[in-house]
C-alpha cells in the first residue's frame, strides 16, 4: 500500500502521422495530466520518463514551465520501464522529495522514424552479439524467446491469434484506438503475413504509433485537491542479474517469465492483495505471446494454460479478467506500455469506454515491473 | 531521421574492447568462453567483470563447440538487412553458457528445437565467425534444462 495516488492523466490522440513535433507531444500530454489533476505547471516539482525517449527533460521543463524540478528520474530497457517510472514516482513523492511528480512518453515513433524496422548500428556493445547473427528487430529479439514457450507447451501460433482477436474487439470500440471500429477474426489474424516465423504474424505486432501520454503522482492526502484519484497500492521491477539487453535469453526455463513472477510477488506482498482480487488486467504486449507469459507469471492460471484460459473467454470483458479494455498495444497504440498505465486509471475511475463491472483493483503490468490500481 | 532502413547486416563489424579476446580466438577457429580467473565461473556475453564474485581477472575455456538448440526463429525481412532468410539459433553449449549464433545448411524446414549441433566457422564480413550446424548421435544426451 502506497502513501500515493495518480491524480491526472493526459494523452495526444494516436496516429501514425502526428504532423508535429516529439517535444509537442510531449507537452501538450504533460498539460492535459497536469490540468486533469486540478493542479498548475508550478505545482510539478518531480519529472521521470524511461529510456528510448528523445525528449530532453530539461526542455520540456521549459515547455511547461514546471518547477523548480528537484527530482530527475529514467528507468532503464525501454518499455519495461513504464511501471518501473511510475516507481520512482512512487518513491519520490513517499520520501519526500517531490510532491508532483510527472511520468511522461511522447514520441513520433512511425512518422519520423521506424521502431520495429532493424536497428542502426551502434547502441550498447552487447547488442551486437544477437544484431551479428540477424537479431535486429524487436520482433525477432521478443521471438527468440517466446519460440521456447511455444515448444514447452504445444502453444500455436493460432493460440496468440485467439489474444489478438480480443485484443482488436477492444480496440474496435475504443474511438482513441488506432483500430478503432476495424475488429479481426482468427481467419484474418493466421492470414495475415509472417514477421518472424514460426512465432509472430503481423497480427501479433504492437503497432508503431505517434503520440504521448503522461501521468501526475502526488501524494494521498491530496486527494481533495483532484478530480479523479486513484490509489496506488503497489508498485515493483523485478530484475535477474542475468537479464541481457534483449529480450532474456538465459533464464533457466525460458518458458517461464522469473522476472515478471518476482515482481507480481513483489505486487501482492506490497498490496496484500491476491490474483482474484485483480478484476481488470492491463498487460504490456509488444508482441501477443507476452500476454501468455505474464498471465501464467502473475498466477491467473498455470504454466502452459494461457492458451486455454484465453480461449475460454476469461479476458472478455465479462470474463474473470478482463484484459486490455483499451485494444492493448496492438489495438489501441504502442505508447510503450504508458498508455495501458493510462487505461487501467480510467478502468478504477470508471470513465473507461469498455469499463469493466465493479472495478475495485486493476493490475498494470509492464514486463518486467507492474503496479496495482485502486479506489482511494 | 531517415526512412531508409539501416544496414544491419552489411555494415563493418564492431568489436568492443571487452569482446576483442574472442574474435581473436574466433579467428584462430577457436570457440572459447570468458571464465572468471578467481570463482571459475563461465560467462556470455563477455563482460570485465565476474557477477558471481566481482572479480576483474579472467581468463577463457575453450569450448568444445558442442550444444543443442534451446530456441530458434527464421529471421526473414523484406528490406536489405535480411535479405536473405537466417535461421536464427540459442545454442545451450555443452559447457552451460548459451550463444545466439545461425543454423547454417538447415537438414530440414524445421522446427529445430533441441536439435543438436557443433560449431562451424565461418567467414562473415571479413570476420571468422562461429555458426552451428546440425550434430550426429555425440551430443544426443546432452541435458538442457531450458
Amino acid at each position: 500500500m502506497t502513501n500515493t495516488i495518480v491524480a491526472g492523466i493526459g494523452a495526444t490522440e494516436f496516429s501514425k502521422q502526428s504532423g508535429r513535433s516529439e517535444m509537442r507531444l510531449a507537452a501538450e500530454a504533460s498539460r492535459a495530466a497536469i490540468l486533469d489533476a486540478g493542479l498548475s505547471p508550478g505545482d510539478i516539482d518531480g519529472m521521470v520518463t524511461f529510456t528510448v525517449d528523445g525528449n530532453d527533460e530539461q526542455e520540456l521543463m521549459r515547455n511547461l514551465g514546471a518547477g523548480p524540478v528537484t527530482w530527475w528520474s529514467r528507468t532503464p530497457g525501454g518499455g519495461t520501464g513504464a511501471c518501473a517510472a511510475m516507481q520512482q514516482a512512487v518513491a519520490a513523492v513517499e520520501s519526500g522529495v517531490a510532491n508532483a511528480v510527472l511520468v511522461y512518453r511522447a514520441f513520433n515513433e512511425r512518422s519520423g522514424y521506424r521502431y520495429g524496422q532493424p536497428h542502426a548500428a551502434g547502441g550498447p556493445p552487447p547488442l551486437d552479439w544477437y544484431r551479428n547473427f540477424g537479431v535486429d528487430t524487436p520482433a525477432k529479439m521478443y521471438a527468440l524467446w517466446f519460440r521456447r514457450y511455444m515448444h514447452a507447451f504445444g502453444a500455436t501460433n493460432e493460440d496468440f491469434g485467439r489474444y489478438t482477436v480480443s485484443a482488436r474487439r477492444y480496440a474496435a470500440t475504443n474511438p482513441k484506438a488506432w483500430f478503432h471500429d476495424r475488429p479481426i477474426t482468427l481467419d484474418d489474424h493466421q492470414a495475415s503475413r509472417w514477421i518472424v516465423e514460426p512465432v509472430l504474424r503481423l497480427y501479433d505486432c504492437c503497432q508503431e504509433s505517434d503520440g504521448g501520454v503522461a501521468l501526475v503522482v502526488t501524494r494521498a492526502d491530496r486527494t481533495t485537491d483532484v478530480d479523479a484519484p486513484v490509489a496506488i497500492r503497489a508498485v515493483a521491477d523485478a530484475r535477474h542479474p542475468d537479464a541481457s539487453i534483449t529480450a532474456n535469453y538465459y533464464y533457466d526455463d525460458l518458458a517461464r517469465y522469473p522476472e515478471a513472477a518476482q515482481c507480481a510477488q513483489l505486487l501482492f506482498d506490497r498490496s496484500g492483495l491476491t490474483p482474484a482480487d485483480i478484476d481488470v488486467a492491463e498487460i504490456y504486449e509488444n508482441f501477443s505471446p507476452l500476454v501468455f507469459l505474464v498471465l501464467e507469471a502473475y498466477g491467473f492460471c498455470g504454466p502452459g494454460e494461457a492458451a486455454g484460459f484465453i480461449a475460454d473467454g476469461n479476458l472478455d470483458i465479462d470474463g474473470a479478467l478482463p484484459t486490455n479494455t483499451h485494444g492493448g498495444l496492438l489495438g489501441e497504440a504502442y505508447i510503450h506500455g504508458i498508455n495501458s498505465i493510462q487505461e487501467g486509471v480510467r478502468q478504477v475511475r470508471g470513465t473507461a469506454v469498455n469499463q469493466g463491472a465493479d472495478v475495485e483493483h486493476c493490475l498494470v503490468s509492464s514486463l518486467n515491473s507492474g503496479l496495482v490500481l485502486g479506489r482511494v | 531521421m531517415s526512412d531508409a532502413p539501416p544496414e544491419s547486416r552489411h555494415e563493418t563489424r564492431r568489436v568492443a574492447p571487452d569482446d576483442a579476446f574472442f574474435w581473436a580466438a574466433a579467428a584462430d577457429g577457436r570457440l572459447v568462453i570468458q571464465r572468471c580467473a578467481d570463482c571459475k565461473t563461465l560467462r556470455h556475453p563477455p563482460a570485465p567483470m565476474c557477477g558471481a564474485c566481482g572479480s576483474l581477472e579472467w581468463d577463457t575455456q575453450e569450448s568444445s563447440g558442442r550444444g543443442r538448440i534451446v530456441s530458434w526463429i527464421s529471421s526473414l525481412h523484406p528490406n536489405r538487412p535480411d535479405d536473405e532468410p537466417r535461421i536464427v539459433i540459442l545454442v545451450q553449449l555443452e559447457e552451460g553458457t548459451r550463444f545466439v549464433s545461425n543454423l547454417v545448411d538447415p537438414p530440414h524446414g524445421g522446427p529445430y528445437d533441441d536439435l543438436p549441433v557443433v560449431v562451424e566457422f565461418r567467414d562473415d564480413r571479413g570476420a571468422n565467425t562461429p555458426f552451428f550446424r546440425t550434430a550426429g548421435v555425440d551430443t544426443q544426451s546432452l541435458e538442457v534444462d531450458a
